[in-house]
């Protein structure tokens, strides 16, 4: 355990920050929404993993088979552990969006009467607040199967509007697929009314954790949900792999995506068996370091404890709030009271579009994104073309934000000039 | 400062100045066009008689490098023949993709040669290129018609 939750520290473990950015700047990476840096815990894993144990997993008879199965199915466990879920139900995926295709897929393949077969008249709900990878796979199901897609909105404050919820969610609803942090906002949903309704009317909630999973403790049985998706890049892990996680019933009964080498029970020429959860899902040669990688940036952030992370985070956004609270011309765009809200800040400066303002925080070192943040919908819906969005994580600290606040200050001057 | 050689004078002048922008009631032709990594937003209209470019006007959001830049394209395309347009349209092209290893041709593109900065952050090219690429498929269509 580190004795204390300490910033400057955990940044020594990653070596990014000894870069030299734009104008002779330190790196102040507010940028981890899109995807985190890695620390060397994770480059050495998977570095180790390549260097002492790298063969195909679940084949061959030989010692690097043996280990390289033993340190992958070790990964899961540590995934499995990370989010109180069972073993079998954590299935590895190349992201995020891949795990949330293939659900979709999986359930688009479901044959009549099963209690996944989705028909004219049934119903997809969905948010405004969602990223297009938990929005567009939804749509496609809807328009591949006749169903209607409908959805909670978003209130001018960023939160939802669960007002209608018995009426969306009506006895119609198959799916409820929602985000449990807006990438853009902030903004965390509360899921107990949504899941209990979705239950009441036998439909499944699917939830988007991209932007949870990283940042506070998840527990999939407390939360009651059924499927659940995040990817490892945002949460100190390596790019190229992600997780599916569903209740054992539901993947047991569901058709595979991708089909192939590993997931199978038996195969004739004409036939084949699925293999249960989760090499039902996993056909093929798997992202192996990478697991192990991923493996690695869960031990990381389970030795910095998931409620320091989750604290540290918010002190730092209610410190972040209240200075863009005091800015002129500026305008957060999501809640302004930091009660369940992530560190996500988005914000709009008056007449400086957020291509600009990303380009001027550039030139002092300050990593943001700027745009529609793969959420377009709630940004027509907002009205706006974008917004600057500022997301932090465990190796920012008050001098980050002060540096942020500083570059702000410096664009309007830019541009007022 | 790195930035002046994206933000020149010039550029900074046509975005809080834009010409052109308010779109022509009539025209041969009208194109939108999106940047969908950014989400910007143009909508263009060319009117072309005889060959010669009579009019662009347009009407859209973006950041200041696509705003200025659209209204410099539109203020040089206009009282050109098409083919020759459509060569400055091409010349334009040439710079934004020379990673700020080209000056640019001040005879040829006017204003357009402050764009040339440009060329060294990857991330902008294509909002400066949103309203040429818009023109020259205006033009297209125009001729077409
Ligand atoms: C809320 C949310 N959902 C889904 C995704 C997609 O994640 P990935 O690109 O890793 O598949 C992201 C990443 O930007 C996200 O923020």
């Amino acid at each position: 355990m580190k004795p204390m939750f300490s910033p400057a520290e955990i940044r020594k473990d990653f070596p990014i920050f000894s870069k030299v950015m734009r104008g002779g700047n330190r790196l102040v990476y507010l940028d981890s929404g899109a995807t985190s840096q890695k620390p060397r815990q994770v480059l050495d894993a998977e570095r180790n993993f390549y260097e002492q144990s790298n063969a195909a997993v679940h084949r061959g008879a030989h010692l690097l088979a043996e280990e390289a199965s033993i340190a992958y199915e070790g990964a899961r466990q540590v995934l499995t552990n990370f989010l109180n879920a069972e073993v079998d139900e954590v299935v590895f995926t190349k992201s995020a969006t891949e795990s949330i295709n293939a659900l979709a897929y999986s359930i688009g393949n479901s044959e009549n009467g099963s209690r996944f077969a989705l028909k004219a008249g049934d119903r997809i709900v969905v948010s405004e607040i969602e990223h297009h990878a938990n929005l567009i796979p939804w749509q496609l199901l809807a328009k591949r199967t006749g169903a209607e897609l409908v959805w909670f909105s978003v209130d001018p404050d960023g939160r939802l509007d669960l007002s209608n919820l018995e009426e969306l969610v009506n006895a119609s609803t198959k799916i409820v697929a929602i985000t449990h942090q807006s990438n853009v906002l902030g903004t965390i949903v509360p899921l107990k009314d949504i899941v209990s309704r979705a239950h009441a009317v036998g439909a499944v909630v699917v939830l988007d954790a991209c932007q949870s999973a990283p940042h506070f403790a998840i527990d999939v049985k407390a939360l009651d949900i059924d499927f659940l998706a995040f990817s490892a890049h945002k949460a100190l892990g390596p790019t190229g792999i992600g997780i599916l996680w569903g209740r054992r019933e539901f993947l047991n009964s569901m058709e595979p995506f991708l089909t192939g080498g590993s997931m199978i029970e038996s195969v004739t020429m004409t036939e084949a068996k699925w293999a249960p959860s989760p090499k039902r899902f996993e056909a093929g040669v798997p992202n192996m370091a990478q697991a192990v990688g991923f493996a690695a940036a869960i031990n990381y952030l389970n030795e910095l404890g998931m409620d320091n992370v989750a604290k540290h985070e918010h002190d730092l956004t209610s410190y972040a709030l209240k200075k863009f609270l005091q800015l002129d011309k500026v305008e957060v765009i999501g809640p302004k009271n930091n009660v369940d809200r992530g560190s996500v800040i988005s914000f709009t400066i008056d007449g400086i579009h957020p291509h600009d303002v990303g380009q001027v925080l550039d030139q002092y070192g300050v990593a943001v994104r700027t745009g529609h943040h793969c959420a377009w919908p709630l940004m027509r819906k907002l009205g706006l073309v974008g917004t600057t969005r500022a997301s932090f994580y465990v190796y920012n600290d008050e001098a980050d934000v002060d540096v942020l606040i500083d570059s702000i200050l410096e664009a309007q001057k830019y541009f007022k000039g | 400062m790195e930035l002046d050689s994206l933000y020149q004078e010039v550029i900074l002048d046509h975005y809080k100045h834009p010409l052109n922008k308010k779109l022509s009631p009539t025209f041969t032709a009208q194109v939108h066009h999106v940047n969908p990594s950014c989400g910007d937003e143009i909508t263009l209209n060319v009117n072309i008689s005889d060959g010669i470019v009579t009019s662009v006007t347009w009407e859209g959001v973006g950041c200041s490098i696509s705003q200025a830049s659209t209204s410099i394209a539109s203020d040089l395309m206009t009282g050109k023949n098409l083919d020759e347009a459509l060569k400055i349209v091409e010349s334009f092209s040439d710079l934004m993709s020379s990673k700020g290893t080209m000056a640019g041709d001040e005879d040829i593109l006017e204003d357009g040669v402050a764009l040339a900065g440009v060329s060294k952050f990857p991330a902008r090219i294509k909002c400066a290129l949103l309203g040429w690429m818009a023109f020259k498929d205006a033009a297209i269509q125009s001729s077409k018609n």
